[in-house]
């Protein structure tokens, strides 16, 4: 018997190969749960506090608590393939509206909250947890888009849009600023910002039931309120004032403001880390509306732990949302690491009496609106977006937005 | 086994003293102690890899998967062991790869494009009908809430479960799959949680979690088909599910609404008799829907046109503009009086050695109409990223940009390749440098580069980062992102299309995939053939 051993050896990595593929999906990301092992999908940023505040779980029920690092934008498609491939993670952290695409894969496992639990967190982020009477996550802090504003430059808060644009317009003109707001609007166009000002000028997305809940049947997009809303938005935009511009994107909206050049800055949470940091004195108050319009509620984002179904370990999963993600001192100890607005009200109230940046961030979020959950939502984004984009950009809102609403209504059946 | 130990009949040792060396150099140790051992060590980790590869699949169940694993094992054992198939030796390494990388994923891809996989269809009917039940497990607003300590009558592990329960005005109650009864005699901490019990063993947290899929399935029953059921380690509810599937009629009952949605195999989802459909599908397969979806869509078919166009003319002008730029700046550092010639050719290398990645974000930041770098430095007032023809240019320039530095190192090699005497015969003959350059080098530096170019080319035709990270297809016309952007390559039209935020739709994609595949690969063979062609002119 002979052999060549270079081509064996090349066999052999052939069939490593051929044996991973066969394995299917032992990714980088860790094995999924096991038994015993608590195993947490964090994105890196929170990871380590996550990690810190589970250690006295760990410790009263006597398991191990491990926590993966995968990119945020990546744990809901991974959570969904790995469900399917069943080597999920037990627990994952995730936003709100990724409920409803979650639950119609069947990858999230519903959750019973005791009353006493439910009454210590937000009414409103406990509803945009639910979907079809579920709750499907817990949730533990919030997001809106917030005024940030340069106090040397603008020493009062503006109560108007229109306000806020003459205060810009003047140090513009007088040379101390080289833009009036720093809002990103993106080629595509950024429809999460974009909402408070859109809802102030009347637009919506979708409509609202008779309960004032989010009608997926009812797309707003194209509607002639919306249209309006776009078309005074318009006037802010390329061919108007030039206060909205499609060059300012989130990749350089914060550095015009940290850097002097724009006296406003539709913030988020986000940028509070930064903001701290620069030598810039800040204060956040909430996005003026226009003078004869509605407010201007920015969306509501909810940040939540979610049980993934099917787990090996969903008894300490459950366990965990149930009485730990929701206890005040689990809340805090998050915080001290990652400082977003709690929902969880004694650790609001404790954190806003240490940080007034996040007692602000809370107030302008006062008359926000959560983010629809339900799957139709995602398809809104993109083509909203460039419809947007295209009104900033001196477009026709009327065709821009009626071709919008037309795609929305395609690709979510309507 | 010695030296002269001859193999079977049919081994190319045998009888062959005059045979030239074998490739393999060294490691075609023929017969000797340390080739037989290191055949013992490779093929031995080779069955330890085949292991490592079949016991997942076992635990999966997957019998088809386990068979190839072994077929395959079988296979390299044979091919290496028997001595009897020598070019089998050198092909099967290769063809295994091939099928691996190239065969598979491509028969993946046609197989998913028969199929209507996406978000709300992934799995099976069975999956789809066990989450439309659990998501329909709802708790009456009034009902009762308990303490939980999770029990069995017998062993940890094996016993028949029973949750102690403790309700809001401190009664104990036991409750198993038979039914909920009093329970007298249990010590109750301050929390209201009952922590032993006569006749029960109360399980630590290690060990309910350990009972987690029974748990799952386990209720207390109360009648009219509602239970008690856990929700984490101490803390349970009485609910009911509403929606319960009835295999009898293959379909399921809303018992709060009355309302029976009926399985749809063909759409692989329950519906109801007003058209209204459950979230939960299943994946079925639809025949060539997802083809016709696309190709009698007439926005679909102007938009694709378009894309397919400008797709072709972006990699034809990307090709041809890195190669040109590429061999002048090569032609350039040859001259041989040049000095710092390896100082150039490191500056001009740079490109290619920094993250695509970020090249493309940067140059996107470059290119920003009010804040980039080229509107700024060069006075002008192009917004580059919004108008159509802007922005093809950009992305072409940077792709440029990106890509010249490797035709650059080609056309150097290739360059050096070349005697020297040539050119310098051809201008004896009276050639100016021209055409000695067109004539005498070019068409010897073809000879390498062809197939670099028609690399480039198939590469930049599916270039999804190039466009992606710079312009994400766009500007869009009025229309919207359907009707395709301004710089859209097929791919990322599909990408697009297939995975807009919300919605996976693989099966979609999935056609999209196998059309692309067909379009490059039509145009693969005729610009090979075509290359063939070139070569036998040349010689």
């Amino acid at each position: 018997m002979r052999m060549r051993s270079a081509p064996a050896l090349a066999g052999l990595a052939a069939l490593s190969l051929m044996a991973t593929a066969c394995g299917g999906g032992d990714g980088d990301e860790g094995d999924g749960s096991q038994e015993g092992t608590l195993v947490i999908w964090s994105d890196p940023d929170r990871s380590g506090a996550i990690q810190e505040a589970a250690e006295e779980f760990a410790e009263a029920n006597g398991v191990e608590v491990d926590v993966q690092n995968v990119s945020f934008d990546d744990i809901q498609g991974d959570v969904v393939n790995a469900h399917q491939a069943g080597n999920a993670p037990d627990l994952f952290l995730g936003a709100h509206d990724w409920t409803g695409n979650l639950m119609r894969n069947g990858a999230v496992q519903p959750i019973e909250l005791p009353s006493d639990r439910a009454e210590a967190l937000d009414t409103t982020a406990v509803e945009a947890m639910e979907l079809d009477g579920q709750l499907l996550g817990v949730p533990y802090a919030q997001e809106n888009t917030f005024l940030m504003r340069n106090t040397d430059l603008a020493p009062d808060a503006p109560e108007t849009f229109e306000e806020l644009v003459e205060t810009g317009t003047e140090l513009k003109d007088d040379g101390e600023v080289d833009e009036v707001l720093s809002m990103a609007i993106d080629q595509e166009g950024d429809p999460f910002r974009m909402n408070a000002l859109m809802r102030s000028a009347g637009g919506d997305l979708f409509g609202h039931d008779g309960e004032g809940e989010w009608d997926a049947e009812d797309l707003r997009v194209g509607s002639d309120e919306t249209i309006e809303a776009m078309e005074t938005i318009a006037e802010y935009g390329e061919d108007g004032e030039g206060v909205l511009r499609r060059s300012i994107d989130t990749e350089n909206d914060a550095a015009l403001f940290f850097d002097g050049e724009a006296p406003f800055f539709i913030a988020g949470p986000w940028n509070l880390a930064d903001a701290n940091a620069s030598d810039v004195d800040f204060e956040i108050s909430a996005i003026p509306g226009f003078e004869d319009g509605e407010p201007a509620s920015p969306y509501l984002g909810y940040q939540a732990f979610f049980v993934t179904e099917g787990g090996a370990n969903s008894a300490l999963a459950e366990e965990f949302v149930v009485n730990h993600v929701t206890d005040t001192e689990f809340v805090l100890d998050l915080y001290e690491a990652d400082p977003r607005t709690p929902v969880q009200t004694e650790a609001l109230d404790t954190v806003s009496e240490d940080d007034p940046n996040i007692a602000a961030v809370a107030e302008a979020g006062e008359d926000g609106v959560a983010m629809p959950n339900f799957p139709e939502m995602g398809e809104t984004w993109e083509p909203l977006g460039v419809a947007q984009a295209q009104i900033i950009g001196g477009e026709d809102a009327r065709e821009a937005l009626e071709n919008a609403h037309e795609q929305i209504a395609e690709r979510i059946g309507q | 086994m010695g030296p002269n130990d001859s193999g079977p009949a049919g081994s190319p040792s045998a009888g062959a003293p005059a045979r030239p060396p074998l490739p393999g150099g060294r490691f075609a140790a023929r017969g000797s102690l340390t080739g037989t051992l290191a055949k013992i060590a490779l093929l031995g980790l080779f069955t330890a890899l085949g292991v490592w590869a079949v016991l997942p699949l076992y635990v999966a169940g997957n019998w088809w998967g386990i068979a190839l694993a072994v077929a395959v094992v079988a296979l390299v054992y044979w091919v290496y062991l028997s001595g009897r198939s020598v070019p089998a030796k050198y092909l099967v390494p290769g063809v295994l790869l091939l099928m691996a990388f190239q065969i598979f994923p491509v028969l993946y891809t046609m197989s998913t494009s028969l199929t209507n996989m996406s978000d709300g269809h992934r799995g099976t009917k069975e999956q789809a009908i066990a989450s439309i039940e659990a998501y329909s497990v709802v708790s009456a607003d009034s009902a009762e809430e308990y303490t939980l300590t999770v029990a069995t009558t017998g062993d940890p592990e094996t016993g028949e479960l029973v949750f102690l329960l403790t309700d809001a005005d401190g009664r104990a109650y036991a409750g198993d799959s038979e039914g909920l009864e009093g329970l007298t005699g249990a010590s109750v901490d301050d929390a209201g949680k009952v922590t032993d019990a006569f006749g029960y063993t109360v399980l630590s947290p290690n060990e309910v979690n350990a009972r987690s899929d029974e748990l799952q399935e386990f209720a207390v029953p109360t009648g009219d088909g509602a239970g008690i059921r856990s929700s984490g380690l101490n803390s349970a509810f009485e609910g009911s599910a509403l929606r319960v599937y009835d295999a009898g009629c293959d379909c399921i009952e809303d018992s709060e609404t009355g309302t029976v949605y009926t399985a749809d195999d063909e759409r692989g989802a329950f519906y109801s008799e007003d058209g209204e459909r459950l979230a939960q599908g299943w994946q079925v397969g639809v025949g060539f829907d997802n083809f016709l979806r696309f190709l009698v869509n007439p926005t679909f078919a102007s938009a694709f046109f378009g894309t397919l166009v400008w797709n072709i003319a972006f990699a034809a002008s990307v090709t041809f503009l890195v190669f040109v730029v590429g061999l002048a700046v090569a032609l350039t550092l040859h001259t041989p009086r040049l000095r710092g010639k390896t100082a150039y050719r490191i500056l001009v290398v740079l490109p290619y050695a920094m993250s695509s990645l970020a090249m493309y974000l940067l140059w996107r930041d470059m290119f920003n109409a009010d804040f980039g770098l080229f509107n700024r430095m060069l006075g002008t007032d192009v917004d580059w990223l919004g108008d159509a023809w802007a922005a093809r240019g950009a992305v072409v320039l940077a792709n440029v940009w990106l890509g010249y530095p490797y035709m650059f190192l080609v056309a150097t090699g290739a360059l050096q390749a070349i005697p020297r005497e040539l050119s310098q015969a051809a201008r004896l003959d009276g050639a100016g440098p021209w055409q000695a350059f067109r004539h005498v080098t070019l068409p010897l530096l073809m000879v390498a580069m062809a197939p670099i170019l028609i690399a480039t080319f198939a590469f930049n035709f599916n270039n999804f980062n190039a466009v992606w990270l710079l312009t994400r297809g766009g500007p869009f016309p009025a229309e919207g992102t359907m009707s395709g952007g301004a710089t859209d390559l097929l791919i990322t039209y599909t990408y697009r299309l297939a995975f807009s935020e919300a919605t996976a739709q693989y099966g979609y994609a999935a056609a999209m995939s196998v059309m692309i595949f067909l379009i490059v690969s039509v145009m693969s063979v005729v610009s090979l053939s075509r290359s063939k062609a070139l070569q036998e002119v040349d010689r």
